[in-house]
């Protein structure tokens, strides 16, 4: 199994120690995965403010690095769903619907592909899970409050296989936190008042430790917590599940 | 003015965005409960879904039908073009009965076509029985939300309203006192009415009646007492058979307000001996937009509501920040149909979270449709052209590593030595209003992996064929 690492661009930039559990875990699993060190972005922030076009280069160059492996794992849902679903702009030759098939979120992956759903060691906090909504909605990585009052998912069972770990229930489980890529910037004042909502959330309901497993949201929310202050330290899921400690 | 601009206002009132939030939430909520408490719901969203898909594409030969069915009921069947068409059939039918007063039940249709000033300007008084659209109307505004059109109003308002319009008390915001005086107040209009004019939730092809949903009982009381009735309604508004209806009843008030039906559904088939029924269908854009191919499953919408209720930003800027008639997420999809530049901001105005998409009863793909709008509107550049520019820039350096590598490196080293009252004030960063930046690490992933010893740089051998 050839495994390549997509490490997203503000990971890269911003969070390398995401991207530096993501690899130790994989590894811990018997994945040992390879980071390509051609790869960049998958285009989003250009597709979602309506560029599609002008992210037609980024897409070609991200099949031309990742086309040789069997999976492309990265530590973000919402890159790997966009890859599925909007890189069907892109002629479909052979590559490309493989490209396409083989994105995973790193959580889907260890889920589904590796088939293991509970892991070893303890995490003795109050962890609140933030289910971001491009895992959630769209790669279908946890149940939905539109469909069932039942609250699973993939990440959910990870976490609460780790000894001494609280899941924090939280008035509304899976409401958007607002980043919503480039509009948290141009509808600010909407993207910053759904992130404080859902950091009140939280708080209110004892989290300590807030994750999740797509680090955008979590750059968002951890932004918010950060200028107010709150007593709530924001984890990558691959960090808690590396075994890391807050 | 974009809808950014409009939410920022609507936001400066925190505690009123707070109260609006939960308001919305809570009839989300009722949904949710409505919702799964039928085990088959999922089903009946697909079978109405594929019902409407299946209407849409072949509304001709369903229109034909249903005029044809309508007509041989005796009823009058009337084709507008567009908005201005729909009005002035409205008035002269109105003018031929010699009629001055018109009472009006619920109808998105009415104010998309902005009847009531239309009317107003030609002496004759419209009064809106829905009591929602009663109370908006005495204040001179257009409804928040398509369902519940006075939702941005708390009951403290409406005692101001009835307080100026009605001669209630003053300070009085006792809901069942103010609902009573406009019972009272309406009472002598319904009494009064000539002409009632309703909406259509839906039109049965093959019988020729339409069908209107209200909790209010206000349809029925104006049409049963006026001598003459004129229902408008859209072109999409088509159901093949009667025995599909029900599968939308049960969706339709469940998704709304999480009511297993509405509490009149009212079926208006033929005109009673002595009086008369008029048909008015409308096109007004809607042909253009069936003929978008990306975007007609947006005429499958039965105005439910529900992705308002549950969508994140309209909840916390009010159906007013979207300055169109339909508002939230379904109105996103619908309004740069009718004026792509005026309307430009409201597909950029979602997370693309998809809950509305979710809860949507006939499965419109709205978070889809509003990711496709944007590039429309790219296209035809109704996007800022600071943002095209930056968005043309990030293309070319995205698509090159060592462009982008060092461009990283740049930025970290720059948001490390700048001054924080630099990096995040508001003028120049959006980001700053509320939230800090990463703090910048010293290495980015791609140099801690250089320097790892060469097994881990090297590429697994496969040891399993995928």
């Amino acid at each position: 199994m050839k495994v390549a690492l997509f490490v997203p661009c503000y990971i890269d930039q911003f969070y390398p120690q995401v991207a530096v559990a993501t690899l130790q875990l994989l590894q811990k699993l018997g994945v040992a995965a390879h980071f390509p060190a051609q790869q960049t972005c998958c285009g989003q922030p250009l597709a979602n403010s309506g560029c599609e076009r002008e992210a037609l280069p980024i897409y070609r160059h991200f099949v031309e690095t990742f086309s040789d492996y069997d999976y492309v794992v990265a530590p973000s849902g919402s890159c790997v769903y966009h890859v599925r679903k909007h890189f069907d702009k892109l002629d479909q030759t052979a590559e490309v619907q493989h490209v396409r098939a083989a994105a995973y979120d790193l959580i889907d992956f260890i889920t589904n592909v590796l088939g293991v759903t509970e892991l070893p060691g303890a995490f003795p906090h109050k962890v609140g899970l933030h289910l971001s909504c491009h895992g959630q909605r769209g790669l279908h990585q946890a149940n939905e409050s539109e469909m069932t009052p039942v609250r699973d998912g993939q990440l959910r069972r990870l976490l609460a296989s780790l000894d001494g770990l609280e899941l924090t229930e939280l008035t509304r489980n899976d409401e958007c936190c607002g980043f919503g890529g480039t509009f948290c910037v141009s509808e600010a004042g909407i993207s910053a008042r759904m992130g404080q909502d859902r950091v009140a959330d939280h708080v209110r309901n004892g989290t300590q430790v807030l994750t999740g497993s797509d680090m955008s949201c979590l750059m968002h929310l951890e932004g918010i917590v950060r200028r107010a202050n709150m007593p709530i330290k924001v984890m990558h899921a691959a960090e808690i599940l590396n075994g890391l400690t807050p | 003015m974009n809808h950014a601009i409009r939410a920022d206002k609507f936001l400066l009132d925190a505690d009123r965005t707070t109260w609006h939030d939960e308001t919305l939430w809570f009839v989300r909520e009722k949904r949710d409960r409505a919702v799964y408490a039928v085990p088959e719901f999922q089903e009946l969203r697909e079978l109405a879904s594929q019902i409407k898909d299946h209407t849409l594409s072949r509304l001709d030969l369903y229109l034909q039908e249903f005029e044809a069915a309508a007509l041989a009921n005796g009823v009058h069947v009337h084709w507008a073009a567009d908005a201005a068409e729909h009005n002035a059939i409205i008035l002269e039918i109105v003018r031929q009965q010699g009629a001055t007063r018109v009472v009006k039940s619920k109808s998105m249709l009415t104010e998309e076509c902005h009847l009531n000033p239309y009317l107003i300007k030609h002496g004759i008084e419209v009064v809106d029985t829905d009591l929602g659209e009663r109370i908006i109307q005495f204040r001179d505004e257009a409804p928040s939300h398509i369902v519940l059109p006075a939702i941005h109003l708390k009951k403290e308002d409406v005692g101001d309203t009835f307080h100026t319009h009605l001669g209630t008390e003053k300070g009085e915001s006792d809901p069942q006192r103010l609902t009573e005086a406009a019972r009272q107040h309406l009472r002598a209009k319904f009494l009064a009415g000539q002409v009632a004019i309703s909406g259509v939730n839906f039109a049965v092809a093959e019988t020729g009646a339409v069908v209107v949903c209200t909790n209010e009982g206000n349809a029925d009381l104006g049409v049963n007492l006026a001598k003459v009735h004129i229902a408008a309604m859209g072109i999409e508004k088509l159901i093949p058979r009667l025995s599909d209806l029900g599968v939308f009843t049960r969706l339709l008030a469940r998704s709304a307000t999480g009511q297993p039906v509405t509490t009149y559904t009212s079926h208006f088939t033929k005109p009673a001996p002595g009086r008369e029924m008029h048909i008015v269908i409308v096109d007004n854009g809607r042909t253009q937009q069936l003929g978008r191919p990306d975007f007609r499953a947006s005429l499958k919408c039965i105005r439910c509501g529900a992705c308002m209720n549950t969508c994140p930003v309209y909840r916390r800027s009010g159906g007013h920040s979207y300055d169109f008639t339909v508002p939230g997420p379904i109105g996103a999809i619908l309004s740069p149909n009718i004026d792509m530049k005026k309307h430009s901001s409201l597909p950029f105005a979602s997370t693309l979270c998809g809950s509305c998409t979710d809860v949507c009863p006939v499965k419109i793909d709205i978070h889809t449709q509003l990711y496709k709008w944007r590039q429309v509107l790219g296209e035809a550049d109704e996007i800022p052209a600071s943002k095209k520019w930056s968005m043309k820039f990030m293309g070319r350096l995205l698509a090159s590593p060592k462009a982008f590598a060092l461009s990283g490196q740049f930025a970290r080293k720059a948001l490390r030595l700048l001054p924080h009252g630099l990096t995040h004030a508001n003028a120049f960063n959006a980001w700053a209003v509320a939230r800090e930046l990463p703090e910048p690490p010293k290495q980015s992933f791609r140099e801690w992996y250089q320097q790892q010893p060469q097994q881990i740089q090297q590429p697994a051998q496969p040891k399993v064929t995928a």
